[in-house]
């Protein structure tokens, strides 16, 4: 595993952030997931492949088939990573609204 | 509750966008960033309250802004030039904290009316690099996690205090 790989550089590809909402609603072989790009069949694998080793997906044996699901625990991680910054701005803004409206005719 | 203020942050980008609604009109959201004592009034929280040195609100005027802490000592001061100034719908400006290791950045404000009574602030802040943009964007989470640190000892060194009574 490429260990310079981290998830953020795995969510900056639309097309991985756009297999991330795929299959959040269920889990998907590789084939269906592919089947929703116009890619090559090895670009999605190589896709799929990144956020494997990200841990943003989990794969699971079912019969012959691999699926892959979203993994709830490590998308939370990212957005966690941002939240304390959105959480500020939005107090300071809350705070701004809440002095301005004072002002309202 | 779902936070009104979005941030846009694309990976390996050295720019970062937030967008916030507010139950105000444009014209009462730009005041409130031009307006010293009401810039000081809304940006002071329990930890710091802010004191505007300068602030002047054209083209090419230049503002400062200082933070105290609790007990009344300057934390950090901040200060920029304004690049654009157009009443109630944009400015553009450069925000440079002092002492700091962030270089100067530059900022993009616009304010837009979506009703009468609501409107639309969007500030697009561009670092020096890709690098920068992240630190500051972890400043907060860092806090976050440094003062969970720090309760965490307070509460390990009053435990050890109790044990060797």
């Amino acid at each position: 595993m490429n260990l310079r790989r981290d998830v953020f550089q795995a969510i900056a590809d639309p097309t991985r952030r756009a297999i991330l909402v795929l299959v959040a609603s269920q889990s998907m072989t590789a084939g269906a997931i592919a089947a929703n790009f116009d890619t090559a069949r090895p670009t999605v694998s190589k896709h799929l492949q990144i956020l494997t080793e990200c841990e943003l997906l989990d794969q699971e044996q079912k019969g012959r088939e691999v699926y892959y699901q979203l993994n709830p625990k490590k998308m939370k991680e990212i957005a966690d990573f941002i939240e304390p910054f959105r959480k500020m701005w939005d107090d300071r803004f809350n705070k701004l609204e809440a002095v301005m409206k004072k002002y309202r005719k | 509750m779902e936070l009104k203020t979005k941030i846009h942050a694309e990976e390996g980008k050295s720019d970062l966008m937030i967008t916030r609604e507010f139950d105000l009109p444009a014209e009462l959201v730009f005041r409130a960033h031009v307006e010293p004592e009401l810039f000081e009034q809304w940006m002071s929280h329990e930890y710091g309250t802010v004191k505007v040195v300068k602030f002047e609100s054209r083209r090419h005027g230049s503002w400062e802004f200082e933070n105290a802490g609790p007990d009344g000592t300057v934390v950090f001061r901040a200060n920029g030039t304004i690049h654009e100034f157009v009443p109630n719908r944009k400015i553009t400006r450069t925000f440079e904290m002092d002492g700091s290791p962030f270089d100067v950045q530059l900022e993009f404000l616009e304010f837009e009316e979506l009703t009468e009574d609501t409107s639309r602030l969007t500030i697009h802040s561009v670092y020096r690099s890709v690098q920068l943009r992240d630190q500051m964007l972890k400043r907060p989470f860092a806090a976050g996690l440094s003062m969970a640190h720090d309760r965490l000892q307070n509460v390990i060194g009053k435990l050890k205090q109790e044990t060797t009574k």
